[in-house]
């Protein structure tokens, strides 16, 4: 496998992560692994400490990994979260509106075609993380929003 | 009606673009079939029977005249002449080309329409009462807060891949004519009853839990007041606790109903506050400004005033069809005309394009350019003058659209079946049509009253048996086909899940048991009753007894 | 015998592997036999058919093939309540071979 493919800047982490009860058991892990059925608010009281977030799609079909990088961010989790599994090039684009900043799928993206999924849709009906301004917000520029 | 502005617009046409790029692309050899069915589901593209079907959607059951010449022409150049119409209001086209779909989303985007929400794993289609705006009955137009809620779920980036397809519904007034408790969620729109905070302002009535299919349940009341401006919140709320906690293990335990009934009312009910309070700081529920927007599109249309509400009844087939096909209106001097698209032998929901024509010709002259399409696979002409309903009724009668059986035994809903339909076990249309026929006489029907036939072809139910005064299963078994009778489902506000009778018939078997259990019903009733009060009242086993013998 | 069917990918329309290629008309259909899974396979992926799949058929009493399953008789006839858009619109006697 080659590199995550990353929209940050920063240097990413080389630790290789554990799962969330391993993480939750010891002190010293900065990268964790949510698998689909995990439930990620039990890490909260530890965000502090973490780096990356690997969240994992064990099916495209999958979507709980959605809800758990959202409520990461929500809760105000700076570091980078990745998408790993069954990650296919048209999710992407909902992906980073929940706050994925990396992915690294068991089949690789091709970067070209993430970059044209990225900007397929020029505007967003709704508010998610990434602090898009939302079509009924752009429609009432003097409403309070966010 | 609402009219897109250009962020709709861009959002659709994005929409076509981004699948004629994936058509190409399955076309091309580039994408497997396993790739590119959840991207052609989620244009409502399916591989049926005998073609590929594209379902459209119709945001609850509304449309122009432009856009029913539009349907008329798509199932002309792309199609076989005909549409049908199902029991979300939306329509289907059975014989589409996979490589000219595309073509046909770029047609749709002309007139403002698309396929998005009509299948996949995502908040479907929202549905609505079909009288919206027109009906006598209602708090407020419902329409308004319907096309709110399409926007906020159009493309919700969480809640991109739920567990199963969610299906809402809307309705404003006490009289239930879109089904709602058997929606994953539901909404009727009331006044806040509460008189020290905020009391007469517009909210919510929120359901939950709701659906057909293998495992009928009712939705559950989850919210008696909901403030209407905090939707978004309250949504994103359900979804959230639902995406995060449904099986995934098991493609028929999945849907909302399920998880609703596994943690039970009480535990789902305190979930979704939690969460809804969480969400409720976040603070992206769409101001009113938004709202008063939207529901600008659905001022009421300029209603004529001092027209006079008499009718002509001296033609008898004419004040036949008054009296059974239109509905009181809100304005004085209009009514609602119920089409039927029921006639006898013929196929439910099923329009011919030359027909899809002749209704929207008359929706622009008569009913301010509006159609409705009904769950019960009908359509509407919302605003009619009664002084014009006479030549809508002579332009119906040549258009072989002007049937009288609203509500009767001949208005049978159906799904398409083992006709069209792959993942049917047993053909409904057949079925529907028998029993059409033998119950073709006028008078006869009308003695019959109030009933409600439904048929599905398969458990998924979309022929919605569980919600009717007779049922009827298409099942499989060992090869041939076989029908189980279920009798005291409703779908109106007197909502309740039918029962199973007993063991299964033929087609013919079907059709005589159909009549036995209406013969009983005709022994036994009491003055006024129909056949759903009289069933409630004896019970199934007289019901059984007279079917089985 | 076992026979294979799926859809034309462009199209969608029905079709039955006759030997060489796929055909309208199940009476073209040949038995596929062990080779049915390698068959398959090979037109999948050369997107000569979509969703292929073999079928269990026998020949009826006319000679005509005919599959076991209902639903692969309605594929092959078309929808029974519209013969006039099946592949026999002019045989009224057509639809009872379904049945």
């Amino acid at each position: 496998m080659g590199d995550p493919l990353r929209f940050r800047d920063d240097q990413a982490p080389e630790e290789s992560a554990v799962s969330l009860d391993a993480f939750l058991g010891q002190s010293n892990a900065s990268t964790v692994r949510i698998e689909a059925g995990d439930d990620v608010r039990l890490l909260l009281p530890e965000i502090d400490r973490v780096q990356l977030v690997e969240i994992d799609f064990p099916r495209f079909r999958d979507g709980r990994g959605f809800s758990s990088a959202r409520i990461l961010r929500e809760a105000g989790y700076k570091g980078e979260i990745r998408a790993t599994g069954d990650v296919l090039v048209d999710l992407v684009f909902f992906m980073r509106r929940c706050g994925f900043d990396s992915f690294e799928p068991d089949v690789p993206l091709n970067p070209a075609d993430v970059e044209a999924a990225l900007n397929r849709y020029p505007e967003v009906y709704q508010d998610a993380t990434d602090g898009r301004v939302p079509i009924w917000a752009k429609r009432h520029p003097h409403e309070q929003h966010g | 009606m609402y009219k897109y502005d250009q962020y709709d617009r861009a959002m659709v046409d994005a929409r076509v673009e981004e699948f004629r790029d994936q058509t190409r692309r399955r076309i091309a050899g580039h994408l497997t079939d396993d790739q590119f069915k959840p991207l052609r589901l989620k244009n409502g593209l399916y591989l049926q029977l005998h073609a590929y079907m594209l379902r459209v959607a119709i945001p609850y059951g509304t449309l122009n005249s432009a856009q029913m010449h539009k349907l008329a022409d798509i199932s002309r150049r792309y199609d076989r002449g005909y549409g049908h119409f199902t029991t979300r209001q939306n329509i289907q086209y059975n014989w589409i080309k996979l490589e000219e779909a595309p073509d046909i989303l770029a047609e749709l985007a002309t007139v403002e329409m698309h396929a998005i929400q009509t299948s996949g794993e995502s908040v479907r289609n929202v549905s609505a009462d079909q009288y919206a705006g027109a009906a006598a009955d209602e708090i407020i137009d419902p329409r308004p807060w319907a096309e709110v809620i399409r926007q906020i779920t159009t493309f919700m980036p969480e809640f991109s891949y739920l567990p199963r397809k969610f299906k809402i519904a809307v309705i404003a007034s006490v009289e239930d004519r879109a089904a709602l408790r058997w929606h994953d969620f539901a909404i009727r729109i009331v006044r806040n009853p509460n008189p020290e905070n905020g009391a007469g302002e517009i909210g919510f009535e929120c359901y939950a839990g709701g659906g057909m299919g293998r495992t009928p349940f009712i939705a559950c009341k989850i919210r008696d007041f909901l403030p209407a401006g905090q939707i978004f919140s309250y949504l994103q709320a359900v979804l959230r606790v639902w995406n995060r906690h449904a099986r995934r293990d098991n493609i028929h335990k999945q849907r909302m109903k399920i998880l609703v009934h596994d943690l039970g009312e009480e535990e789902f009910r305190r979930q979704v506050e939690e969460e809804f309070q969480h969400f409720l700081t976040l603070g992206q529920d769409v101001p009113q400004a938004e709202y008063d927007r939207i529901a600008a599109c659905f001022a009421p249309p300029p209603f004529e005033t001092g027209l006079a509400d008499e009718i002509d009844r001296s033609d008898p087939d004419f004040a036949l069809w008054v009296d059974r096909q239109t509905v009181t209106h809100k304005a004085p001097g209009y009514a609602i005309v119920n089409i039927s698209l029921k006639p006898i032998g013929g196929i439910p929901g099923d329009i011919s394009a030359e027909q899809m024509d002749i209704v929207a010709d008359l929706a622009a002259k008569y009913s301010f350019d509006e159609v409705r399409a009904t769950h019960v696979q009908n359509l509407v002409l919302p605003h009619v003058r009664k002084q014009d309903l006479h030549a809508v009724w002579q332009a119906l009668t040549g258009a072989g659209l002007a049937d009288v059986n609203l509500d009767l035994v001949t208005d049978i809903i159906a799904c398409p079946g083992l006709d069209y339909c792959s993942l049917a076990n047993a053909r409904s249309i057949p079925v529907a049509q028998k029993i059409a026929e033998r119950f073709a006489d006028i008078g006869k029907q009308q003695d019959i009253g109030e009933l409600k036939v439904k048929i599905s072809g398969c458990i998924n139910a979309c022929g919605h048996h569980h919600a009717a005064h007779i049922g009827i299963l298409g099942v499989d078994r060992k090869g041939t086909e076989n029908y189980q009778l279920l009798l005291g489902g409703s779908g109106a506000e007197d909502t309740s899940p039918a029962r199973i009778t007993g063991p299964g018939f033929d087609e013919a078997g079907v059709v005589d048991a159909v009549e036995r259990a209406i013969e009983r019903y005709r022994e036994l009733r009491e003055p006024g009753e129909r056949f759903l009060d009289t069933y409630r009242r004896v019970g199934l086993d007289s019901f059984k007894e007279a079917i089985y013998g | 015998m076992k026979i294979l069917t799926g859809n034309d990918l462009k199209t969608g329309k029905v079709v039955w592997w006759d030997g060489s290629g796929w055909s309208l008309h199940v009476e073209d259909a040949v038995d596929a036999g062990e080779h049915a899974d390698v068959i398959l396979a090979t037109e999948t992926a050369a997107c000569r058919v979509n969703g292929g799949y073999a079928v269990d058929a026998a020949a009826g009493a006319d000679g005509r093939i005919r599959p076991a399953h209902i639903k692969d008789r309605i594929r092959a006839y078309g929808p029974t309540v519209r013969p006039d858009l099946t592949l026999k619109p002019a045989d009224p006697e057509a639809g009872n071979w379904v049945i």
